[in-house]
């Protein structure tokens, strides 16, 4: 995960306990950048993880994604 | 104190704005239809709103939304369309929102027709929606009394947080009288607490009746329940006319409450003690004073625009210690005063035969 | 740097939702309302609302909206979500409203609430979120199921023939002239959704501006009822929804409608009541006259003719003079003979009954009024007849008739309307009840057209003179 405020690439944050597994981010990604788990989550979803790069920062993950909380977008 | 001569149907509107009711929704129907008519003039007068709704369900659904800011507002139909109101009364009920609802009785079921009756008794005092929940149920026989007893109504709908009735008929409606119109005095009540008024004061509460999980559902009936028994044992008021030394007491309210109190001292000069017991309260009924009237030697009449209602509920307060009779008319048909003596007649020479 | 995550409108943490996940909706994987409800959190905070909101929750999946956003709540009927808005709305137009409904609660049980609340021009905002499927029931038929979509009710497919056709709101309510923004979006693709987005702020500013009505139609996807995942459901809305429920503005007033919806109320103020309603005004010194013998009255004639005001005259005389008064109108079942009549109580006593049975004055300005009541005037009581509509006037054992020619004496008067008021005058003479300069003060007071107050005098002394000169 990176958690660095030093940053200077755009970045995602998943909340894999917070995520459904319905697949709409992946979607809607224009770089590929999220992915499945094969791990389930305390839910039984199998929960979207950010692949680490490329990121580009547009949100459109965030605005896909149903959950009011599972993702978070920063862009430095 | 200035007297004016009006309608019980104006006079309820006037009982309404000195009580602080500030929005008026509803829909025509005979005979309540005065009630809008005045209610259109008057409200928008004096700052407040008045909305002819598209139906009775959105008229008592727009009282469900001005409720629940805890502010005093009120509809009025007659009993159609009081039948349809019925789904909006048990979600203010479930909610408790205070809000007040006249009904101007006539003749039913059905369509029925135009004329007075008092068949939605039990509709008013039973229930008439869904679920666990009561009407406060007040029944003037006046225009004066249709004033202030709608005051009352405002006052007991936010003491309590529930709708409250007003059961008229279709003669104290369009009657007129004299009625001294009442001072208008502040509402003594803050809602801030529980009311939703699109402000930060108010913005983390909800207005709602739903309760998912089932013990949080048995708790608010209950809680209901407790209010509701409150209100059974401080709210009840009934009037009384030689009752004391009485062997028949006609148990009459409304409209059949004043031909009543014609007849009783006819009857005592005919040698007939009887006596006039008018509940005020529909709900709560008077039942306690009817159980202590009932354990001497006495008979009791139920008097009514119906074919035997509220005569249950006087059964229920006597549980058989006294015979319980009925008088009743249906359709806009009204006894008269000879009618109503030819009947305690029977009753009380008869009952000796 | 900039941040994008969930709305501070959001509650931090859900605690009106039942069962351990507090940070989650409730909505299954996949659900469009969730991000419905993200878009509509952004825009609150964003144009600073959400103190002053008041979110209705409809009947449906979204029922439970008052679990996630930090602003006033309402819950309401199935259907009834516009009506309640109008409440609050019209209550404090400085609230802003949100009224969130799905297809079955807009366009089905509510869809009179929807189209007049959206006649009227409420300054309301609705989100209509139109998945085309009954979810939280169990995936039945909703007023917008594709025409061969299957669904629990609908097990064969949805027909034309047997019922009906996806129904279009955002069309049918653009056609309403009170209405200001109606748009159709949807959560589709991306471009879909920032649309939407664009969209949602906008209906909400627009009542911010008091710019009236907007209402948004979101097409949205229901995974489990449509029993697909979660991108399948987002191309079949994209492919088939978008074919029957065209996407666009279809009516946009915005821009020249600020502040033409602000419809403002003013709060209680018992004195301005007071004076409106003349509370509290001192009563015109009562004379306390006292009556002869209690009168129950009838009036009866055709209608037209005044009877019913001519009772009302006289209670009102009576009310002057300190009386308990009562006027009851003919009403139901007692209307007979195409006549009209009155009932008219006056007493020292509290009156019991307000109708009359057996009458001790009886006034009749037509025939049939005189045969329907005449046999039930109590003996020693007075009927006064209008001899100049009723022909026939035989005499009756035991009661007083007094015969004058009203509407004849009220037409040399001046006009025969003023028939009822002659009349009057020969009550007061026949009945001595009440002196004839008090009945005219009254009078003075009761006429509203002031220049026709020297004919009714007129009348009424003409009425007056008849009966005493008759004596």
């Amino acid at each position: 995960m990176n958690d660095s405020v030093q940053a200077t690439a755009p970045f995602i944050e998943i909340d894999a306990e917070l995520c459904k597994g319905c697949k709409l981010c992946i979607g809607v990604c224009p770089k590929g950048v999220i992915d499945i788990s094969e791990k389930l989550n305390g839910s039984s979803y199998h929960p979207a993880y950010y692949l680490g790069r490329d990121c580009t920062g547009c949100a459109l993950c965030f605005y896909a994604c149903p959950e009011p909380a599972a993702i978070k977008v920063v862009k430095p | 104190m200035s007297r004016k001569f009006m309608k019980g149907n104006d006079a309820i509107v006037v009982g309404a704005l000195q009580a602080g009711c500030r929005a008026y929704y509803g829909y025509p129907i005979t005979p309540a239809s005065e009630i809008a008519h005045a209610a259109a003039l008057h409200f928008p007068a004096l700052g407040g709103t008045f909305i002819q709704a598209e139906s009775e369900v959105s008229a008592i659904n727009m009282v469900y939304g001005t409720a629940g800011m805890g502010i005093r507002t009120m509809t009025a139909s007659s009993s159609p369309g009081f039948s349809l109101k019925q789904e909006g009364l048990s979600y203010i009920a479930g909610s408790e929102l205070p809000c007040v609802v006249v009904n101007v009785m006539r003749g039913g079921p059905g369509l029925g027709n135009i004329a007075p009756e008092q068949g939605d008794y039990f509709q008013i005092t039973k229930g008439g929606g869904h679920g666990n929940y009561r009407l406060i149920a007040l029944a003037p026989n006046c225009a004066q009394e249709m004033c202030d007893l709608t005051v009352l109504a405002f006052d007991l709908a936010d003491k309590y947080r529930n709708p409250v009735c007003i059961a008229a008929d279709g003669f104290t409606g369009q009657m007129m009288e004299p009625v001294t119109v009442p001072a208008a005095r502040p509402v003594p009540f803050d809602h801030t607490s529980w009311c939703v008024r699109g402000d930060a004061a108010t913005h983390r509460n909800l207005i709602s009746s739903i309760y998912l999980e089932s013990a949080d559902l048995e708790r608010h009936n209950l809680k209901l329940d407790e209010k509701y028994r409150r209100i059974a044992r401080d709210e009840v008021r009934c009037e009384e006319y030689q009752v004391e030394d009485a062997d028949l007491i006609v148990v009459a309210f409304g409209i059949v409450s004043r031909i009543v109190y014609s007849t009783v001292d006819q009857a005592r000069a005919r040698g007939w003690k009887v006596g006039l017991l008018r509940p005020i309260t529909l709900w709560p009924f008077p039942s306690a004073r009817i159980a202590e009237l009932s354990r001497r030697d006495v008979r009791f009449l139920s008097a009514e625009l119906n074919t035997g209602q509220m005569v249950e509920d006087v059964r229920l307060a006597v549980e058989g210690r006294a015979p319980v009779h009925f008088y009743g008319r249906c359709g806009g048909m009204v006894p008269g005063a000879e009618e109503l003596l030819a009947e305690y007649g029977k009753i009380l020479e008869g009952g000796r035969s | 740097m900039k941040i994008t995550e969930k709305p501070v409108a959001f509650y931090p943490e859900f605690e009106r939702k039942s069962g351990p996940h507090k940070e989650t909706t409730h909505y299954c994987p996949g659900c469009g309302h969730g991000n419905v409800h993200k878009m509509i959190a952004e825009a609150m905070v964003d144009l600073g609302i959400n103190e002053r909101t008041v979110f209705i929750s409809p009947v449906g999946c979204s029922v439970f909206g008052y679990y996630y956003f930090d602003c006033g709540h309402m819950q309401a009927a199935h259907g009834r979500a516009p009506a309640v808005a109008t409440g609050i709305k019209r209550a404090n137009p400085e609230a802003i409203v949100i009224s969130y409904q799905g297809d079955g609660d807009l366009a089905a049980i509510g869809t009179a609430e929807t189209l007049h609340a959206a006649n009227r021009g409420e300054n309301i905002t609705v989100f209509f979120v139109n998945n085309a499927i009954y979810g939280m029931t169990g995936g039945q038929m909703a007023p917008t199921t594709l025409i061969g979509q299957k669904t629990a009710t609908t097990p064969r497919g949805r027909l034309e023939a047997q019922h009906g056709n996806p129904i279009c709101m955002a069309e049918i309510i653009a056609t309403l002239p009170a209405t200001t923004y109606v748009e159709r979006v949807a959560i589709g693709d991306s471009k879909h959704i920032m649309k939407a987005r664009k969209a949602i702020r906008k209906a909400l500013t627009n009542q911010v501006e008091n710019r009236g009505y907007s209402f948004v139609e979101i097409l949205s996807t229901c995974p489990t009822g449509w029993k697909m995942d979660g991108p399948d459901a987002r191309d079949w809305l994209v492919e088939e929804m978008t074919k029957v429920f065209p996407l666009g503005v279809f009516k946009d007033e915005s821009d020249h409608r600020e502040g033409a919806w602000h419809r403002p109320v003013e709060p209680f103020a018992p004195a301005k009541r007071d004076a409106y309603l003349g509370a509290g005004e001192a009563e015109a010194k009562a004379e306390k006259l006292p009556l002869p013998a209690e009168l129950h009255c009838k009036f009866a004639g055709f209608g037209g003719q005044g009877v019913l005001t001519l009772g009302l005259f006289l209670a009102q005389v009576g009310m002057r003079a300190g009386l308990h008064a009562s006027w009851i109108p003919s009403y139901g079942p007692e209307m007979r003979g195409g006549t009209a009549n009155c009932s008219v109580n006056l007493s020292e006593r509290r009156i019991g009954s307000p109708l009359v049975d057996r009458p001790n004055l009886l006034v009749v300005m037509n025939q049939p009024s005189l045969e329907a009541f005449a046999g039930e005037v109590v003996e020693g009581g007075i009927v006064i007849v209008d001899t100049s509509v009723v022909e026939n006037c035989p005499g009756l054992p035991g009661r007083r008739v007094v015969r004058i020619p009203a509407t004849g004496i009220a037409d040399e008067v001046g006009t025969p309307k003023v028939a009822n008021v002659v009349l009057l005058g020969a009550i007061c003479a026949a009945t001595g009840a009440f002196p004839l300069a008090f009945v005219e003060q009254s009078l003075r007071e009761t006429v509203k057209k002031k220049d026709l107050v020297d004919l009714n005098l007129a009348a009424l002394r003409r009425g007056h003179e008849h009966v005493l000169g008759a004596v």
